[in-house]
């Protein structure tokens, strides 16, 4: 059972506060303030424990989401609630930010109630919640460049404009009356995350996908959507069949709502989506790509006689060549002074991040099969035989939208019975790096 | 918004709530109020509104009324009386037609929390039990739970208690889990909602009804019933079998738990479960969320604990990802050390390499003692990548290298020639503390094999009078002592020096302490100094074998799944800095050596008083038959006998790590019972003679004894004189004491009224718990001659090393 829970700014303001059992006093807030601010950056922080009371936190939106206990609770109850916590908020108010969690309070407090009674959590469905729900989101201007830095688990919104409506997805599910169009919208986005680890020698070492399914519904009462997914699709790795063409999966759950009895034969799945956010599938595919990565690195690093070092790094990018790449980092780990640079093209920028001991470099545009090349220059101080060993690893972090790297796709998305008036349906598909490294 | 004093604030707003014209539009009306709880969640105080505040409380605008509630909940308790004046417009909500607004004024009427309360709430609370909504019929059975809290004395009446059971049948699931939630505060003291079959079955087939909080509060719930047969058991099982693979890890964690609470007999059971469990745990450690994934994490730990083998092959699950927060690297590391085998060793290694380099010095240090504690298993390739750090002549690195090649020699000494070698031309200045004192150590102990060592030491004697740490001022003199022994000729002068500044100049009174110890030893002539030294090192190999820790049995963490403690756990041994390497590695330079001598015991050994008479030395030769042993073991008992009680718990290793442990120290164990049994015994002896006064040799007979509680001590070693007579240290004799404990156990279990299937092994685990609590090993030593210097050595020899084996395995 939950005692408090509490949102802090990251500066530490109180935002939101309530007390559901009256077992700790309000100094608590402080003192976890005082306890993870406290903290050097290694340890870690999820549970923290002052005399009694256990402070279990998340952060999401550049907030502290707190709840403390005293009973010894299940800490996989608390994370998934808090993080359910985050997610309501995010339906409710369409972006978490210090700024939208301010201007909802009421609202959150309001969900607060429904949500947890006596620190006992009663239901978090927005199904039943939106029938108790009454005050009404305050949205922070539909679009700023501020909100576009938060909005997103990925970032992967700042390509909507070429997938969605701008803002689509980012603002409150229930809004006022008589919004004009995009009430009855519903998403469904196919978010991959992958992480490859390429050795030295170019082989690749791992390569995981977790991929997700989520569904974003607007629409107030929706009935049954079927969404049909590639009919070669399988999962393990016994029903492999065919050449290539198989879409396949190590693992698959899904949400407790689907409905499966369409998918053995037709790869369908049934779901009556309630309004908000919802994963609905989740699958895992371990070191077995069905394509090669989508990049490749060719690092030569050497010293030259003035005792710098020399770093020439060529990038590869093996994406059908219609693609573009928004946005790439990378870092390399390493003691520099210094830097001069030589980079392919102007657009593309690279710096030294004394803090990360990193070498930053940024490629806005990436088009698919081209190569981009760098030629680093380094200050190094006191360089030695060794120094070389300690460059690297190359991590590249970007999103690639309208991607998927296992291939899975969605043929169909049907509403039954058809909705009145205009719906509007939006597939969305994203890459994302979780971790992408090149040993050099 | 400018910030106001409260005071201000509060002035301002007062005048706004009480304005006619405010209150006349109810949108500037509810504006208002918004500030004022905007204000107060801002951390400042406006109790003060509180009259204006109740005022407000009567209106039909539902959001101006929660909004209010939230107010009034908040300051209620400083202000009963004013509260008092709510309470009329709240029972006139509770009979509202709108159930929402019935729902609401109920819970809120309950959130006050005011002591006086429960008499005005009784009647409204009753008749919601009664409510057609369910959302009324919820507040109203968590509202008794509150009543019970606010005034715990007043007990709740039995009817409602039965009515709430009665509601466990209520056809809404949440109206049904608040019931158990309820029942188990009211009935706290009578151990929670009595759980029998009948209602067992009921939540279970209605668990798929709830959502996922009412799955894992009722499967928690659920733990407190015991099937009464073992097909019951399994059809409970094979029900909760699909809910293993639930994709909430919330579910996952308290079915698991619930499994394994159920089938604690059934280890095999146990294990399948297990397994099952992996594919959804690893989707957890891989999950979105970084606070699950640690979450995650450190619930695998726990799971390795028992089987080491689960993830093997998926070790590459736990390769950190590059923007991961140290926490979860460093905890995925340790994993990684726990999953190597021959096949993945190599690409474990290279991965691990690459986060020595990592720009967080924490998560670098981990990494550097994760190939350490590998290099145990797998010495070549870990020496290799080690000695290679050195070369890139980072600081932090470095200091980490040297601690784990410190700790890597100390239990693998075949590594010395490539430590040696890497220490050949060394000329680094370190500037850490713990770094240095590991230097000092490595060059005190192969002083001889390293070229430089002397020129070395000369620098830090030279620089001694800048050195801060007293630990590293320890450090190094131990090390020029060693040094001495090996190269007289090239250290006798700086020891001097050395010697001299510290017994004359040194403020920090254990480093002029052991400088005076050293001095008085060397007087004592060079054999002495050796003596006390280098037998240090003799049982270097002694922790070898206690590495490879067995896989400890499920119950030894299943009362810890799923609670907060592992995560905590996690916190505390991360902050220890090096949480890969277990225990040993975490010990100081300064204590390792200290125990080292304390393993022979020298003369700064509190235990010996007579420290001039010169060190005593054990031998396991001439051997001892088990007969021999038996009849002797009769014969003294009449003569030489010593019973102390050491503090210190069981060793949780096997017992043939015990017995290598002991053998290391040239103490033979004879027999002894198996792990975990009660009561726990071990027989040895060995010889003792003094080096320098030539007494004759004495045997010394011993018996640990672990019972638990004071009052059985006495039953126990009138038992085990019995006992005495059939033991015949040999395999059979064991047999017949495991059988022994087993029953004591059983008849524990009946005394605590436990009489099911279960109750046995229940009963003993509990039983295993309270005496942990009282921790305490009776040593009965016989000897012969007698000689009570001897027995004396003996003890506090057998008590290091029990208490080192305790640290490692706890």
């Amino acid at each position: 059972m939950i005692s408090q829970v509490f949102i802090l700014s990251s500066k530490g303001d109180h935002l939101i506060y309530k007390d559901f059992r009256g077992e700790a006093g309000k100094d608590a807030v402080n003192k976890f303030y005082e306890m993870v601010t406290a903290l050097t950056g290694g340890q870690p922080p999820v549970v923290m424990k002052h005399k009694e009371l256990h402070f279990v936190h998340i952060r999401q939106g550049g907030l502290y989401w707190v709840a403390t206990t005293k009973a010894d609770a299940s800490p996989f109850t608390i994370i998934e609630f808090l993080n359910r916590l985050t997610a309501l908020v995010k339906d409710y108010c369409g972006c978490l930010s210090e700024k939208s969690v301010q201007m909802n309070f009421a609202l959150i407090y309001e969900l607060l109630d429904e949500v947890v009674d006596f620190g006992y959590i009663q239901t978090t469905s927005t199904d039943i919640l939106k029938n108790f729900i009454q005050t009404e989101a305050v949205s922070s201007k539909p679009f700023s460049l501020f909100d576009l830095s938060n909005v997103g688990l990925f970032g992967a919104d700042t390509q909507q404009n070429k997938v969605a409506p701008s803002a689509a997805a980012t603002r409150p599910i229930v809004s006022s009356q008589g919004e004009q169009g995009g009430k009855n919208e519903i998403f469904v986005d196919v978010i991959e995350r992958m992480s490859v680890v390429i050795g030295a020698n170019g082989v690749l070492m791992k390569a995981d996908i977790e991929g997700e399914i989520r569904v974003k519904c607007y629409m107030p009462s929706c009935s049954e959507m079927r969404i049909g997914l590639n009919e070669e699709f399988s999962i393990g790795k016994s029903q492999l069949s065919g050449y290539g063409a198989a879409v396949r999966v190590d693992e698959c759950s899904f949400h407790q709502a689907v409905r499966l009895d369409e998918f053995d034969t037709y790869r369908i799945l049934k779901v009556c989506p309630s309004q908000g956010e919802q994963t609905v599938m989740q699958y895992q595919l371990c070191d077995d790509l069905p394509t090669a990565p989508p990049f490749r690195l060719f690092p030569s690093i050497e010293r030259d006689s003035g005792g710098r070092l020399l770093m020439y790094l060529k990038l590869r990018c093996d994406l059908p060549p219609k693609r573009s790449l928004p946005l790439l980092s990378l870092f390399s780990p390493s003691l520099f002074s210094s830097l001069s640079q030589e980079l392919s093209s102007p657009d593309q920028s690279a710096e030294l991040q004394p803090k990360n001991k990193a070498v930053h470099w940024e490629i806005p545009r990436f088009p698919g099969g081209a190569q981009l090349s760098a030629l680093f220059k380094l200050e190094v101080s006191g360089l030695s035989a060794a120094s070389l060993q300690e460059v690297g690893p190359v991590s590249l972090s970007f999103e690639l939208p309208k991607y998927t790297s296992t291939g899975l796709q969605i043929r169909f998305l049907r509403l039954s019975p058809i909705q009145p008036g205009p719906s509007q349906r939006w597939v969305r598909y994203v890459t994302h790096s979780d971790s992408y490294t090149i040993r050099i | 918004m400018p910030y106001l004093g409260d005071e201000h604030t509060v002035r301002e707003l007062r005048r706004a709530l009480s304005n006619p014209n405010v209150q006349a539009d109810h949108l500037r009306y509810r504006n208002t109020i918004h500030r004022v709880i905007r204000v107060m969640s801002q951390g400042q105080d406006v109790s003060g509104l509180y009259s204006e505040m109740v005022k407000a409380c009567a209106t039909v605008d539902i959001v101006q009324k929660k909004l209010v509630y939230v107010f009034l909940c908040a300051y209620a308790s400083l202000n009963p009386e004013l509260s008092l004046l709510v309470i009329n417009t709240l029972r006139k909500d509770c009979s509202d037609h709108n159930p929402m607004i019935r729902s609401l004024a109920l819970r809120n009427m309950c959130n006050l929390r005011l002591p006086g309360l429960s008499q005005y709430v009784q009647q409204p609370l009753t008749v919601g039990l009664k409510d057609k909504a369910a959302c009324v019929r919820r507040v109203a059975v968590l509202g008794w739970a509150k009543i019970h809290t606010i005034q715990p004395t007043t007990g709740i009446d039995v009817a409602v208690v039965n009515e709430l059971y009665g509601l466990l049948r209520d056809p809404d699931p949440v109206v049904m889990v608040n019931c158990l939630r309820a029942l188990e505060e009211i009935l706290q003291e009578e151990g929670g909602v009595a759980i029998n079959k009948p209602i067992a079955h009921h939540l279970l087939n209605r668990l798929k009804l709830c959502d996922v909080w009412g799955q894992s509060e009722v499967l928690a719930v659920l733990q407190r019933y015991r099937p009464r047969s073992e097909d019951e058991l399994f059809d409970i099982l094979s029900l909760l079998d699909p809910a293993l693979l639930s994709h909430h890890a919330p579910v996952m964690a308290a079915t698991l738990r619930l499994f394994l609470s159920l089938c604690s007999t059934l280890p095999a059971v146990c294990m399948s479960a297990l397994e099952r469990v992996r594919g959804p745990l690893l989707a957890a450690a891989g999950s979105t969320s970084r606070e699950l994934r640690y979450a995650a994490l450190c619930h695998i730990q726990l799971l390795l604990r028992s089987e080491p083998g689960l993830m093997g092959e998926h070790y590459k699950r736990f390769f950190c990802g590059y923007a991961e927060p140290p926490y979860i690297k460093q905890n995925k590391m340790q994993v990684l050390v726990e999953l190597v085998n021959d096949d993945n060793v190599a690409m474990v290694l290279d991965e691990l390499r690459g986060y020595c380099t990592d720009v967080n010095t924490e998560t670098s240090q981990t990494a550097i003692n994760a190939i350490g504690s590998i290099g145990r298993s797998y010495t070549d390739r870990c020496l290799a990548i080690l000695t290679g750090l050195l070369g890139l002549k980072q600081e932090h690195i470095t200091s980490a290298v040297l601690q784990t090649l410190r700790d890597l020699v100390w239990v693998c000494p075949q590594c010395g020639d490539a430590v040696c070698s890497a220490l050949e031309g060394w000329e680094d200045n370190l500037q850490d503390s713990q770094g240095r004192g590991a230097l000092l150590w490595l060059l005190g102990v192969y002083g001889d094999r390293v070229t430089g060592a002397p020129y070395l030491l000369e620098d830090c004697i030279d620089g001694v009078r800048s050195e801060v740490s007293a630990e590293v001022k320890t450090e190094l003199l131990t090390a020029t002592l060693r040094l001495f022994l090996s190269r007289p000729a090239e250290t006798q002068d700086m020891m001097g020096r050395l010697l001299v500044y510290c017994i004359e100049e040194e403020v920090d009174m254990c480093v002029r302490d052991q400088a005076l110890l050293y001095y008085r030893l060397l007087h004592c002539g060079i054999e002495e100094v050796r003596q006390v030294l280098q037998g240090g090192r003799r049982s270097d190999p002694s922790l070898g074998p206690l590495i490879g820790r067995p896989p400890e049995p499920i119950s030894q963490w299943a009362s810890s799944f799923n609670t907060l403690e592992p995560l905590t756990l996690g916190a505390s041994t991360v902050g220890n800095s090096d949480p890969a390497t277990p225990k040993p590695s975490t010990l100081t330079p300064n204590t390792l050596t200290s125990n080292a001598e304390a393993m022979t015991p020298t003369p700064g050994d509190p235990h010996l008083p007579d420290c001039s008479s010169g060190a005593l030395s054990l031998s396991v030769s001439p051997a001892l038959t088990p007969e021999e042993f038996e009849r002797l073991w009769l014969q003294l008992e009449k003569g030489a006998c010593l019973e102390v009680c050491v503090a210190c718990p069981v060793p949780r290793c096997s017992p043939e790590g015990l017995q290598v442990a002991l053998q290391l120290v040239n103490i033979q164990t004879l027999a002894f019972t198996p792990p975990n049994t009660h009561p726990w015994r071990v027989y040895l002896y060995t010889h003792t003679s003094h080096i320098s006064t030539k007494t004759p040799h004495t045997l010394i007979l011993a018996e640990l004894l672990h019972t638990g509680g004071e009052g059985e001590k006495e039953e126990e070693e009138e038992g085990e004189e019995e006992g005495e007579g059939e033991e015949e240290g040999e395999k059979e004799g064991e047999g017949e004491k495991e059988g022994e404990g087993e029953k004591e156990g059983e008849k524990e279990g009946e005394e605590e009224g436990e009489g099911e299937e279960e109750g046995d092994k229940e009963g003993q685990e509990e039983g295993d718990g309270e005496r942990e609590k009282e921790k305490g090993l009776l040593v009965v030593m016989r000897q012969h001659p007698g000689d009570q210097t001897a027995l004396r050595g003996f003890l506090s020899v057998l008590t290091t090393v029990l208490h080192t084996l305790s640290t490692h395995t706890a």
